[in-house]
């Protein structure tokens, strides 16, 4: 073995001093009131968050509930390419592609169905990294209740953008 | 293991030469260091116990035995050895290849105590029979499972219904005994859910009086088909996989299987993704002791510092929500470096845990660390020698807690390691109480290897450049034709990692993580069997538990610090 430095733990036997029991125990109770007290008057070092009144901040890249971001007349970005479906590591993404009638090229695509079921879902994010159209990107919604196991299941109604990007809570997108 | 082993060898030493004469059928120096040597079966014991008792070889550590099938060999199967030796930093792997119709090997139980669970798991998945071994059974599946799982003519997608029952009790546990000093004898079973067993694993221990007198683990209630999941899934999707393997510590799986194959792929990350690696590890090591620790300690009744070492835990969290977008699953590491870079205040957040994380670990250590109670509780208690620790495969903090300055980061430095200026905590009692004194000292050590990496953080990208690897710059991809071209075939085709196999190994919060990986060549891992860590250290639980007493059980059982996800795969 190479010579490595090493830091022996190793205490011996148990001194005087503690075997008493003591001395520990004071230092111990000193360790404890200094806690009790500070979360008694001391509010702001409470580790305690009061939920669900409050709730935790997370930050802007917390992988939630997904979003399929829509274009400025409604329609959906997505192109239907099957990029995010190839890339879930947990396949629970289906989609369905048509020819996307009201498109301006030829042969363009859309998605005549696009669901995820929710309960598959592993929320790593790797959808959103395989977008090539930043269709589809994360909210900070992270609290999903189902009542069946159908209801996790969602569809475009369910997952399409309501009202502006802004308004969102938007969590795990690209350009991270 | 000091003075007579300091002579590091790098210059390996002719192992052909000193290995039984035409017993190898072939020998070659590997491309992840190791020697390759494959051996015919009836010359496998020979090899072995050479490797081992020779000094020049004097291989110490069994660390992995497992299966890989080849259906279009004539010989079907391949048992893979990895052999280290601790006192010469030199690694062997041993390659027997087997028939179908007669897959049976030597045990090398004799050899290594290690082998006992590798070569169940090996039978149990692939159905390779290990003559002589004491108790060749199946481990991670039922015992009325029909086929091997990890076969490639195993149908994954099928759904059969299990008819067959196993009373999984076992034979001992069943025996009359004779009760001629009017003890009284019981059967008593710990877990699956039971509290102290922090995961669903099983104990069966047999009582005398309130003494075990005989123990069996029970595994497999957590195993998710990683290893048979990872072959139908491209390399970079098996990371979101690798964060439930030891799931205190997410971080350092996903890191040790991108090192895995980055090894294989003979690329590098940049320095940045190298550093904050490093800090985000040691992050994750700080809190799988603390979780270790408070968990052992609340289960001994000392409930408080279970929430003194939570609280850094959860800032903890915090930060590699910020960086990762997820907490426990973080899912952050990628093949050639990591999935974005870290946000603008991460050093100052680094920085302000440093301040944050020894002020618990202090109020811990004064409760507790010379804490009468305590130490009389657990000091004598699960005691294991350095030469049982070595021969179970030990690694990690509990084999430095019996006296064997192993560490992976020291010996076999990666990831820039050797730059850091770190110690490495031994005991020497081997004892509950040395675990507990070296996952203290080692989240100290920790600190320090984060204070000197968030000193000089490097600038620069976070992943590489090169896309045969890694995904191109998002903005790129909206804008250039070529980047979305590699775009598409990366997402489509995956990385293409070059035909051959490698065995890479970290240091994990339990100890070595391996990753052993086989390649066809294709956007899947042919073959990915995890090393892990805890899975070696649980095997010898049975036998330390005897003489002990079930109270006794538990605290062992705490520090030992087994993770059922790692454990179960």
């Amino acid at each position: 073995m190479k010579d490595v430095p090493t830091i022996n733990v190793d205490r011996g036997p148990i001194p005087f001093s503690e075997r008493i029991y003591l001395g520990p125990i004071v230092k111990g109770l000193a360790v404890t009131l200094r806690h009790f007290l500070r979360n008694l008057f001391g509010h702001r070092d409470v580790a305690t968050i009061q939920y669900p009144e409050v709730k935790r901040q997370y930050s802007e890249r917390l992988r939630g509930r997904h979003i399929l971001t829509t274009k400025e007349d409604g329609s959906l970005r997505c192109v239907a390419c099957f990029m995010c479906e190839t890339a879930c590591p947990a396949d629970c993404i289906t989609i369905v592609a048509e020819e996307d009638p009201e498109a301006t090229v030829e042969w363009e695509k859309k998605a005549a169905l696009y669901e995820i079921d929710l309960l598959r879902c592993v929320f790593c994010g790797y959808c959103v990294d395989a977008c090539p159209k930043e269709a589809i990107i994360m909210s900070r919604q992270h609290e999903m209740a189902f009542g069946a196991r159908e209801e996790a299941v969602v569809g475009i109604d369910e997952l399409r953008q309501k009202g502006p990007i802004e308004d969102q809570d938007l969590g795990y997108r690209p350009y991270f | 293991m000091t003075a007579s082993s300091t002579k590091s060898s790098t210059q390996l030493p002719d192992a052909e030469a000193l290995l039984p004469a035409d017993a190898v059928i072939s020998s070659a120096r590997a491309a992840d260091g190791h020697t390759e040597l494959t051996v015919d079966r009836s010359r496998l014991l020979e090899v072995l116990r050479t490797l081992k008792e020779r000094p020049e070889l004097d291989c110490d550590l069994l660390l992995d035995i497992c299966g890989v099938d080849y259906p279009r060999r004539d010989q079907r199967f391949e048992v893979v050895y990895h052999i280290a030796s601790l006192a010469r930093d030199h690694r062997f792997r041993v390659k027997v290849p087997i028939s179908e119709d007669d897959a049976t090997v030597p045990s090398a139980y004799g050899i290594w105590k290690a082998a006992d669970w590798f070569e169940r798991e090996a039978y149990d998945l692939f159905g390779i029979t290990f003559e002589g071994h004491p108790n060749l059974k199946r481990i991670l599946t039922h015992g009325g499972f029909h086929g091997h799982a990890l076969r490639k003519d195993y149908d994954p997608g099928q759904r059969w219904l299990l008819t067959e029952e196993d009373s999984m009790v076992p034979a001992w546990a069943t025996e009359e005994l004779t009760d001629e000093d009017h003890l009284e004898s019981q059967v008593l079973n710990l877990g699956p859910s039971h509290p102290a067993t922090h995961g669903t694993l099983r104990v069966v221990v047999r009582l005398e009086g309130e003494t075990i007198s005989k123990a069996e683990c029970e595994i497999g209630y957590l195993h998710r088909c990683f290893e048979k999941m990872s072959e139908t899934h491209g390399w970079n999707q098996v990371i979101p996989y690798t964060d439930r393997l030891n799931y205190c510590s997410s971080m350092i799986n996903g890191v040790g299987y991108a090192l895995a194959v980055e090894k294989m792929l003979g690329v590098e990350a940049p320095p940045r993704a190298q550093a904050v690696r490093v800090i985000l590890s040691e992050l994750s090591r700080i809190m799988d002791h603390a979780v270790c620790l408070g968990a052992n300690l609340v289960d001994l009744g000392a409930l408080t510092n279970f929430w003194y070492f939570f609280q850094p835990r959860e800032e903890i969290y915090g930060l590699l929500e910020a960086c990762a977008g997820g907490r426990l699953t973080v899912s952050y590491a990628r093949v050639g470096g990591l999935a974005h870079d870290v946000p603008a205040d991460f050093e100052e957040r680094v920085r302000y845990l440093l301040d944050y994380i020894p002020k618990f670990v202090n109020d811990v250590e004064k409760l507790i660390t010379t804490n009468k109670i305590f130490r009389d509780r657990t000091e004598g208690i699960g005691v294991v020698s350095p030469e049982d620790a070595v021969a179970w495969g030990w690694t990690g903090p509990c084999l430095r807690a019996s006296g064997v300055p192993y560490d992976v980061r020291k010996a076999h430095p990666y990831m820039g390691y050797e730059q850091y200026d770190f110690d490495v905590p031994v005991a020497s009692t081997g004892d509950t109480y040395a675990r507990y004194l070296v996952r203290m000292e080692e989240m100290r050590q920790s600190l320090r290897i984060i204070r000197q990496a968030i000193d000089d953080l490097p600038e620069g990208p976070v992943i590489t450049d090169d896309h045969h690897v890694a995904l191109p710059p998002k903005e790129k991809v909206y804008t250039e034709m070529e980047a979305l071209i590699w775009h598409f075939k990366l997402i489509y085709e995956g990385i293409h990692v070059p035909k051959g196999d490698a065995y890479s190994f970290t240091e994990g919060a339990n100890g070595e993580l391996g990753y052993y990986i086989v390649s066809d060549g294709s956007g899947h891992p042919y073959r990915l069997k995890v090393r892990p860590p805890c899975f070696a250290i649980f095997q010898a639980f049975p036998h330390i538990l005897e003489g002990h007493m079930v109270p006794d059980a538990i605290a062992i059982l705490g520090s030992l610090n087994i993770i059922a996800g790692e454990l179960d795969r």
